[in-house]
């Protein structure tokens, strides 16, 4: 009597910190369930809908494995036992079978998901913004080509709009990651890589580098604020009037390695500087490595 | 002469030296303790000298509980940080600090518990389940084993002498490279890993040869015990990646020390290069862990009901096409690199498939239950909290083979938590199964029950507190390895949950240690006389607990798959008429000193001490030629040995 007790105590602590997590899940503030970008919606459905369909498998494995060790416990003398049974075609095909398919599903599913959520893909008709990222020791450069103003570990742009995400690394390896805004992309010196995303709405979104990359890596966040048009003209405005500007030597500066970088803004005063940033790895002697230099 | 060590690289601050004092006086009271005993001479006769694969086993299995604890320690330490290091607070360890502890607390895991559990278990336990008397190659044993031994004692020094490697476990490039890393840490990590990784190839092939060639009259592959089939797919892993490994540490030391700029980020280095070469070695290793685990569990599930393990055939093709696919798949570690869609969809694709035959093994044991007479003791304990903790495990994995799910788990907690619940969940409750399951025949006295059940409640309980808040941190936004962050995340009530988990883990391994204690001190009363404690089903139980130095005194013939439960079934008892001389190998010394030159080999290279390093060579080759050189490196038990053994049992 009293070993049925503690079994069914047991089975309610289980089922209630099962419900608490599943509600914390749903009403905590979690960033990739929060989704607030279209990229990151669609991300996060996929999650919910892949975990459903393995949840098929798993959910069985689950009452099968609580069932059986209930029945044909030894003590229980009422469960059948044939020690010889090893050995059943239907059972096993069964389970090498469903599984199967529930993967050919999914491979379905990742074929099309990989194409349709490439993060190099543009987003819709518009003309997106174009947003070039440095990754630094240990800050985020943000270069605003056709605004042509620049800042550190802030980046703004118009909700509702396709942005276009173009990065590159001066630092060791970094992964820009704006969790509830889409998924995340390596940044990498001497080469570039593309991120398109689009915010549903108007907010401040928390982003990070997701690859370790030095001493200052904890310290390398971001905000990431979505805003009405006009804010966003304003605050192009506001940036444009900065006393700071951004050319080769500049940059130089900005570039030495520092922790926990306030927000800054310049004025960006030389066009080449991203492609500079870029191509500087295939010249030698711009590498501060260089012998020569 | 002392290349780059200067006494700059002793100071430390203070919680450093309190670890490093603390392992030096540990050290010097182990030595005590030999020299008050008056034990030096048998430890080198009876065990470091040995080529008995089941005392390199038990070396194997004590290290890896030393290095356990060390690794548990670091991960207590990045517990209480991440509990601590909210907004100004910045924790009681510095950035530099704490990034080495991670890379530590993972090096330490995967390469000398992850390894040393499954070489421990394969020596202790493949020759006698496949009936033979030793291993194919017992010296090279031995070298694998001091190889192995060398480089955790490397990494034990380098928490006393300078600094450790710093960049993540994997070390990824350009962040390791001379440019971003010039100091000795990267060096340290480096010269261990290939030391140890030369041992694992080493041991490797050792046991690759010893399964296929060594097999006892009548055992055909199909009908080799699931550990056996399990161990055989792990080496044949190893055996392909080992060498990846190799090479990659040999190009990124030729960078490191040449300054050859193969993986830097100019001067045409490609630094995604060495990333797909790590992992090219890194997804198999990760097979290479789990698959003897899932042999242990089949044993383990199989005895402990009673009952023939359901679908042999089906188990065999799944260990099989885990193997293979295991060396399809290890792109998923990287696709946010930016990567074709098509590229990323292959390789997503592949890694989903191996959940099918790993699903399968699952529906496999489960039903082997099914109709058994299930018996609690704790190894089948140990095996139902992995199929709890793995099949959460496995569906996080299955989650993040998908590249756009990935793109947003990657790097984060999620990811932490998946690859520790199917780590902790398949190899560390899997060894922790196996080793209460086998402890009987090794040693000859049963592990007590009622403490391994309390360790077993704390290891489930602490594991599930400590890594589902994980999950969840994941999810909010919160990325590996970070030193501090801020509360406005609100992620701190999450990680203080997790270092409570911690906590409880530790409480499970305090029993574990206490266990160890009482079960030796009341060993008289937990002795096994009938060799078959559990009422098992193959060869290994059909000796004496522990077995004679030769396992079997005539060598066994097998008919069926549970030979042992066969013979039970038919009332067959194995009656010796006479016994043969049995040819063993003599101990040799030389495999602990090529471990001792690698050890002053890998020391010296860090530094940069080339003179030394080339002693340290030289040592190796010399210690080689010696054994070469050896005439009579074996010998025959006489009949009238084996018998008086035999009569003892």
């Amino acid at each position: 009597m009293k070993k049925k007790y503690t079994f069914a105590i047991l089975a309610l602590v289980f089922l209630g910190m099962l419900t608490a997590s599943i509600l914390y899940l749903i009403y905590g503030d979690i960033a990739v369930l929060n989704s607030k970008g279209i990229i990151a919606h669609q991300e996060r459905d996929l999650m919910i809908l892949s975990t459903a369909l393995m949840l098929i498998v798993v959910i069985p494995v689950f009452i099968l494995g609580i069932l059986f060790v209930w029945k044909y416990r030894s003590q229980n003398k009422k469960g059948k036992y044939d020690a010889e049974w090893d050995r059943s075609t239907v059972a096993e095909a069964i389970w090498w079978g469903i599984p199967f398919l529930i993967v050919s599903v999914l491979a379905v599913i990742i074929w099309k998901s990989s194409h349709s959520l490439d993060p190099y893909k543009p987003l819709g008709e518009g003309q997106p913004l174009k947003i070039q990222v440095v990754a630094l020791q240990w800050k985020w450069l943000f270069i605003y080509p056709e605004q042509k103003i620049a800042t550190v570990n802030v980046v703004q742009f118009p909700e509702k709009t396709p942005i276009h995400f173009e990065l590159t690394s001066d630092a060791p390896m970094n992964s820009f990651w704006i969790p509830q805004l889409s998924g995340q992309i390596f940044a990498m010196s001497g080469m570039t890589t593309q991120l398109h995303l689009m915010a549903d709405g108007i907010g401040d979104y928390r982003g990070s580098s997701a690859n370790i990359s030095g001493t200052g890596f904890a310290g390398m966040t971001f905000t990431a604020e979505s805003r009405s048009q006009s804010d966003f003209d304003h605050w192009v405005d506001k940036a444009r009037q900065s006393s700071k500007s951004l050319y080769l030597e500049s940059y130089k500066q900005l570039a030495k390695p520092s922790e926990n970088d306030p927000i800054s803004f310049y004025k960006l005063t030389d066009d080449e500087l991203f492609h500079w940033i870029v191509m500087k790895y295939m010249m030698p002697c711009e590498v501060d490595s260089c012998s020569e230099n | 002469m002392f290349g780059k060590l200067t006494a700059h690289a002793f100071k430390h601050d203070a919680l450093q030296t309190g670890a490093g004092v603390s392992m030096v006086l540990g050290a010097l009271f182990i030595a005590g303790l030999l020299t008050y005993h008056k034990r030096w001479k048998w430890l080198w006769s009876e065990w470091i000298t040995s080529l008995d694969p089941k005392k390199i086993g038990v070396m194997y299995i004590i290290v890896t509980f030393v290095m356990l604890l060390k690794g548990i320690s670091d991960a207590i330490l990045m517990r209480l940080q991440q509990m601590v290091a909210v907004d100004g607070a910045g924790g009681f360890l510095t950035s530099d600090h704490y990034q080495q502890i991670f890379t530590a607390h993972g090096a330490t895991m995967i390469f000398f518990v992850g390894m040393g559990v499954v070489f421990g278990m394969m020596n202790l336990i493949i020759p006698l389940q496949i009936g033979a008397r030793d291993v194919a190659y017992p010296f090279l044993n031995s070298i694998g084993f001091w190889l192995f031994t060398s480089a955790a004692v490397l990494l034990l020094v380098s928490l006393v002498i300078g600094d450790f490697n710093a960049t993540g476990w994997l070390a990824y490039t350009p962040l390791s490279g001379l440019e971003f890393n010039p100091g000795e840490g990267v060096d340290y990590w480096i010269w261990i890993l290939q030391i140890a990784g030369v041992g694992s190839l080493i041991s490797g092939i050792n046991f690759l040869v010893t399964i296929v060639r060594m097999r006892c009259p009548g055992m055909t592959f199909f009908k080799m015990p699931l550990f056996t089939w399990s161990a055989l797919g792990t080496l044949i892993l190893i055996i392909f990646a080992f060498p990846i490994l190799t090479a990659t540490l040999g190009l990124l030391s030729l960078d490191r020390y040449l300054e050859m700029r193969l993986f830097t980020s100019g001067f045409g280095g490609n630094q995604m290069m060495y990333i797909n070469l790590i992992w090219a070695w890194g997804h198999p290793e990760v097979y290479i862990l789990v698959l003897p685990a899932f042999g242990i569990f089949s044993e383990v599930v199989a005895t402990f009901s009673e009952k023939r393990l359901f679908g042999y055939v089906s188990m065999v093709w799944a260990i099989i096409a885990i193997t293979f696919f295991s060396f399809i798949v290890w792109l998923h570690h990287f696709f946010t690199m930016g990567a074709s869609p098509k590229v990323n969809a292959f390789f997503g694709i592949m890694t989903m498939f191996i959940a099918v035959p790993t699903g399968v093994k699952v529906f496999n044991w489960l039903f082997t239950m099914c109709k058994g007479r299930i018996h609690f003791a704790t190894p089948m304990l140990w095996f139902l909290g992995f199929l709890a903790t793995f099949s959460i495990g496995g569906m996080a994995g299955v989650l993040m083979s998908l590249p756009p799910v990935d793109f947003q788990v990657h790097n984060s907690l999620f990811l932490v938590a998946h690859f520790h619940s199917v780590i902790i969940g398949g190899v560390l409750f899997g060894f922790f199964s196996g080793a209460t399951y086998w402890f009987p025949k090794i040693t000859g006295f049963k592990l007590n029950e009622k403490l391994g059940r309390y360790a077993f409640w704390c290891w489930l309980i602490g594991f599930l507190t400590a890594f589902l808040p994980l999950y969840i941190l994941g999810l909010m936004g919160a990325t590996r390895r970070l030193d501090h962050y801020e509360i406005a995340t609100g992620w701190h009530p999450l990680f203080t949950i997790a270092a409570v988990g911690a906590a409880i883990i530790s409480c499970g391994i305090a029993f574990q240690i206490l266990q160890i204690i009482v079960s030796i001190k009341q060993r008289h009363q937990n002795r096994d006389t009938t060799g078959d404690p559990w009422n098992g089903r193959t060869l290994e139980w059909s000796t004496s607990s522990p077995p004679p130095f030769y396992n079997f005194a005539i060598l066994p013939h097998v008919a069926e798959r549970d030979p042992f439960w066969a013979m039970k079934q038919k009332g067959e008892k194995r009656q010796p008429k006479e016994y043969k001389p049995i040819h063993m190998p003599k101990n040799s010394s030389i495999g602990f000193f090529i471990g001792l030159f690698s050890l002053i080999f890998g020391f010296a290279i860090t530094w940069h001490m080339m003179a030394l390093a080339a002693i340290g060579i030289l040592g190796v080759i010399v210690s080689l030629i010696c054994r070469i050189s050896e005439k009579e490196t074996d010998y025959y038990v006489p009949v009238s040995e084996i018998a008086q053994i035999e009569k003892k049992q």
